[in-house]
């Protein structure tokens, strides 16, 4: 299916796409309104190909790669394996449904070739990302991507976007600084340090023991950053002030998965779980991840905003991915890696939907939801079925997830993870339910109009996405046991960790 | 061949003949000229050093040490490289702003071709006293060039720099002469005999040069001074003609040091305190000019962190960080410069909504600020991943939290300026550039600042032109 | 012992140069301090030649020329540039400590 040249050139051809889309942006300038269009939807559309057709070449066996050395001893790798398409997949589809929400969102916003600009290669970094074939590329493009979000953050220019700016910078780089210690650290111990399953450094000896615990916890805290875990997580609520389509992107696709994906990676394809395990780590991490996942449902209680309230779900969330991985085990390990879409999709739902209640109805806090259903029913509609998949009810994505997680649980012998994740289901069945039902059973307040929308493409963009997302958590569920669901791909991959 | 060698130095200063004895409307194109024909020279004397590892010149045949003797290796072309962008990219800028009819251009273009003769002649010293010479030669230049701002501040600048230039030098003058008491020779090696050099010698010169360098706590003169640069002077020094001092430094380092574990470690703490206060002090300056030259400061502790690591791979990521932060330094003075003759004033606050008022200076400021953060993708990266990896190798902790750590402050300064330019919403601001820049003056900072980001991409042909620059080595 | 007191001798004046730099406000006095010290070390630097067989070293000679070449012009310059500082600002001093320029 594939020539050896192309075999390199796909790979590498999947990050540049968004490059030029960015350069071509910038350059337009802010009046070319048309053009940027065009320019977006074309590049997502080739992207999202693109990746389906790396997919396709994966499925049929064959392993596409780019190598270069940047310096010597060091080489930047690009390797598509089955989790590369995974993660490049998501944020591809993704990218393609939010450029749509963001052309509609931003209609009358200053600065927008800006945004489309720092939004394309935000996205050339999450490939680069879920690509890269070795740590010290996957650090590059790490950082690349620290780099490329900020403009986002700040994007609108007040106060508070520069504050949450501030606050971001100050967690993502230090991070970044803890990241390239442990990277250093580890090259210095085992020389390059390609992703192969189950890890490369087993071979090292057992007096080299603590020094490996110390480079996993450094590693953890730099990843753990962008994944949100307590403690590291205090930028992302703050990072709220972005607009709709950012938050959106930052919770659904970019950062946080990217900082969940780091982590799969570390403890898979860097450690292996064996590794892990042996050194005493796979408690800790454990303990780490439940703790963020009822940590952050607590604090969603809490929130009166809805964007700071789907914030802290994130927060929650995203962890259950680190808990299936530190779990192990075929099952575990299936259902934690799966969240990465399940997760993703969902909450991207949600993120339009609030971005929907506040652009046309001006609702940015839980108690003006009332009557929601009446006047705004489809987004509403979508918001609902996306918050049920997060509660963990079928026949949404999150069932799935829980399920595999629970089960992969009682699997390996511990069962204590189940109870953490009833009472996160029922954590989270206490802050979103009451949305639903102000959504649906009461009545809105007097005053309060339909939805005012600039136009009716916009209309349609902004529901519609909303509708698109929200279809596929349900179809991701109804459609699991399908060859080509995330489900099959995830026990696809799981099955090499754990045969 | 070796003529190469001499055309570096002798082409600048025909130029600069030239431009003194011919009437002044013919002095930018002259200049011009002379700048774009030296480079040139550089091209066989690359693929020499590349082949051969150093290439020497004795001028007239003349043995030293009374005669002069030059030599290159990889480092100093790199740095000869770096010399003949900035320059062109400088001119580019001055081109526009000293066009002959003005008034300063009469002194402007001699300084400036002066500025880079002297430059050249000092890279290319062979010994100690022709380093002195060339060194002298520098700070007169670059304190001329900062007089011709012609105002108060400037001049008190420039009259603090030339005074501790002078003790500066007296310092180095004095170190020289004990070597020469010591060793009977003052050629740039290794002493005869291997026996290593009085350490009083060696402080001597080191302080001498460190005051040129502007090392802190000797670094007094330089906010002022870069901040006070007009046009597209600030550039060219910080870029290079102040790197002069501490390529020398190094070389000298390397060459004469002493075994004991004392004068190093002095050093590095030196070079942590300085990256330190210059990203501190950085952060709360009010104007960009001033900002950038404690971002110098700041660059040239990083850069001593090559001291305490002393090992060629150390040599290699603290040359290419050079030239790196050469490129990104010198693109930020530039854009500076360009901001401050559209727009009147380089006031942080003043520049809100810099992005739609002049985008190409907005976009070089990111990029050489990325740089100096030294985040990937950019060449900042690659030269403190080098020096990381050998700080790691040689269990130097203090150097490499240091390393790590200048990353954060630089970030601390560079998106302070980021936020407050370009993401600031525009209170009163108008939107209108008095004195919009000659495209090409903002296109030269752009390059420049992308040469800074694109050779992180393709570090390889300078890396391995690096390594041949063998410390303390001479053919 | 000549060469004791030539040292003793460039060190008193290096002494002198220094106390005079570093108290002197006037930008005269502080040319003149440091054109002492400059005395100094082109003394010192003389010390420095032993002769080879009967014949003096040039070498240092060499060195205090040219030293003496470039503090002259420096000397120069700085007269220079202290006449324009005083027209321009009616005093040839410098300020303790520089304000942030605004």
């Amino acid at each position: 299916m594939t020539t050896p040249w192309l075999n390199q050139a796909l790979p590498l051809a999947v990050v540049l796409v968004s490059v030029v889309a960015a350069v071509i942006i910038f350059a337009a300038g802010e009046e070319r309104r048309l053009l940027r269009i065009v320019v977006n939807l074309v590049a997502a559309g080739i992207k999202f190909a693109l990746v389906v057709w790396i997919g396709l070449t994966v499925l049929a066996g064959n392993a596409p790669e780019f190598r270069y050395e940047i310096l010597p001893g060091q080489e930047l790798v690009l390797h598509a394996d089955a989790l590369s398409i995974l993660f490049a997949s998501l944020s591809a589809l993704l990218w393609l449904v939010t450029t749509i929400y963001a052309i509609a969102y931003l209609e009358r916003s200053p600065n927008r070739a800006r945004f489309f600009g720092f939004f394309s290669l935000c996205v050339t970094s999450t490939m680069g990302i879920s690509m890269a074939g070795n740590l010290f590329t996957f650090f590059l493009f790490y950082e690349l991507l620290t780099l490329t979000t900020w403009p986002l953050v700040v994007h609108s220019g007040t106060p508070q976007a520069l504050a949450a700016g501030r606050s971001y910078l100050r967690y993502t780089l230090t991070g970044g600084v803890l990241f390239l210690a442990g990277v250093l650290w580890l090259y210095g111990l085992a020389g390059s340090v390609e992703f192969t399953p189950g890890g490369t450094l087993s071979g090292l000896g057992e007096e080299y023991a603590i020094q490996l615990r110390v480079i996993f916890v450094l590693l953890v805290a730099g990843m753990g950053v962008k994944a949100a875990l307590v403690p590291l997580h205090g930028w992302l609520p703050v990072a709220m002030v972005a607009p709709a389509p950012v938050s959106a992107l930052l919770h659904a696709v970019a950062v946080v998965k990217a900082g969940a994906f780091a982590l799969i990676r570390l403890v898979e394809d860097v450690y292996g779980f064996e590794l892990m395990c042996e050194l005493g780590l796979q408690l800790p991490l454990m303990l780490l991840a439940a703790t963020t996942i009822v940590f952050g449902s607590v604090r969603a209680l809490q929130q009166s905003s809805i964007k700071r309230r789907l914030a802290y779900s994130t927060v929650s969330q995203v962890s259950y991915i680190v808990l299936g991985i530190a779990t192990g085990g075929l099952l575990a390990t299936a259902g934690g890696m799966v969240h990465l879409v399940n997760q993703g999709i969902m909450k991207i739902t949600l993120f339009f939907c609030a971005g929907v209640f506040g652009l046309a109805l001006g609702v940015n806090r839980v108690k003006e939801l009332d009557g929601m259903g009446y006047r705004a029913p489809w987004t509403s509609a979508c918001f609902s079925i996306a918050a049920i998949g997060m509660i963990g009810v079928p026949p949404v994505a999150g069932f799935v997830t829980k399920w595999y997680l629970g089960s992969g649980a009682l699997a390996v012998g511990q069962p204590w993870v189940v109870a953490v994740l009833i009472t996160s289901a029922l954590l989270n069945a206490m802050y979103f339910l009451p949305l639903l039902k102000r959504i649906w059973l009461v009545r809105p307040a007097p005053g309060a109009g339909p939805a005012e929308y600039l136009g009716r493409i916009e209309h349609v963009a902004l529901v519609g996405s909303a509708v698109v997302t929200a279809s596929l958590s349900v179809a991701i569920a109804l459609l699991a046991a399908h060859r080509l669901s995330p489900l099959s791909w995830v026990l696809r991959i799981a099955s090499e960790y754990f045969p | 061949m070796t003529n190469a060698l001499a055309g570096v130095v002798f082409v600048p200063m025909a130029a600069l003949f030239a431009v003194i004895l011919l009437p002044s409307r013919y002095s930018r194109a002259v200049a011009i000229a002379g700048l774009l024909l030296w480079p040139i020279f550089l091209i066989p004397l690359t693929a020499m050093v590349r082949a051969e590892g150093a290439v020497t010149l004795a001028l007239g045949n003349w043995p030293v040490p009374l005669g002069i003797g030059w030599r290159v290796d990889g480092l100093t072309v790199v740095t000869l490289w770096l010399n003949a962008a900035v320059a062109l990219a400088g001119t580019v800028r001055a081109a526009g702003f000293f066009d002959p009819e003005r008034h300063g251009a009469r002194t402007y273009w001699p300084l400036w071709l002066l500025l880079v003769t002297a430059t050249n002649a000092a890279l290319v010293s062979a010994d100690l006293f022709n380093l002195y010479v060339g060194l002298e030669l520098i700070t007169l230049v670059s304190v001329a060039l900062i007089a011709t701002a012609d105002n108060v501040p400037a001049l008190r600048a420039a009259m603090r720099y030339l005074l501790l230039g002078m003790l500066g030098s007296l310092f180095y003058l004095l170190g020289v002469g004990m070597v020469y008491g010591q060793t009977g020779s003052l050629a740039l090696a290794v002493p005869a005999g291997g026996a290593a050099l009085d350490s009083t010698a060696l402080v001597l010169m080191l302080t001498g040069l460190m005051v040129k360098a502007a090392v802190f706590p000797l670094h007094v003169w330089l906010p002022d001074s870069y901040g006070q640069a007009p046009g597209p002077v600030g550039a060219l020094l910080a870029a290079v003609a102040g790197k002069v001092a501490l390529v020398a430094l190094w070389r000298i380092w390397f060459l004469f040091a002493p075994d004991d574990t004392a004068l190093p470690w002095l050093i590095g703490a030196l070079g942590s305190a300085a990256v330190v206060y210059g990203s501190l002090a950085a952060m709360v300056q009010t104007r960009l000019k001033r900002v950038v030259a404690y971002s110098s400061v700041a660059q040239v502790g990083f850069l001593l962190m090559v001291v305490p690591l002393a090992s060629p791979a150390a040599f290699q990521g603290a040359g290419f960080h050079l030239l790196v932060h050469g490129f990104a330094k010198a693109a930020m003075f530039l854009a500076a410069a360009n901001i401050l003759i559209a727009l009147g004033t380089d006031a942080v606050g003043r520049l809100s909504g810099l992005d739609k008022r002049m985008p190409l200076e907005a976009f070089t400021l990111a990029l050489a600020g990325v740089t100096l953060v030294g985040l990937p993708p950019t060449g900042g990266f690659i030269g403190k991943w080098k020096l990381l990896e050998v700080a790691w190798q040689q269990a130097g902790w203090a150097w490499l939290i240091t390393i790590l750590l200048s990353g954060l402050l630089s970030a601390a300064y560079v998106f302070r300026i980021l936020a407050m330019t370009c993401f600031h919403p525009r209170h009163s601001g108008s939107r209108a550039v008095p004195r919009k820049p000659p495209l090409a003056a903002s296109l030269a900072a752009l390059l420049l600042a992308l040469c800074g980001v694109v050779i992180g991409m393709f570090p390889g042909p300078v890396l391995r032109l690096l390594a041949l620059a063998a410390p303390g080595g001479v053919s | 012992m000549t060469a004791e007191l030539y040292v003793f001798a460039a060190a008193a004046v290096f002494g002198i140069g220094v106390h005079g730099l570093l108290i002197a406000r006037h930008l005269m006095r502080k040319l003149l301090a440091v054109n002492l010290m400059l005395s100094a070390v082109f003394l010192l630097l003389l010390l420095f030649s032993t002769p080879i067989g009967g014949k003096p070293d040039p070498i240092p000679q060499a060195l205090v020329l040219t030293g003496i070449v470039i503090a002259v012009s420096s000397t120069a310059f700085a007269l220079a540039l202290m006449v324009r500082l005083f027209r321009l600002s009616g005093r040839a001093t410098l300020p303790r400590f520089e304000p942030d320029d605004d």
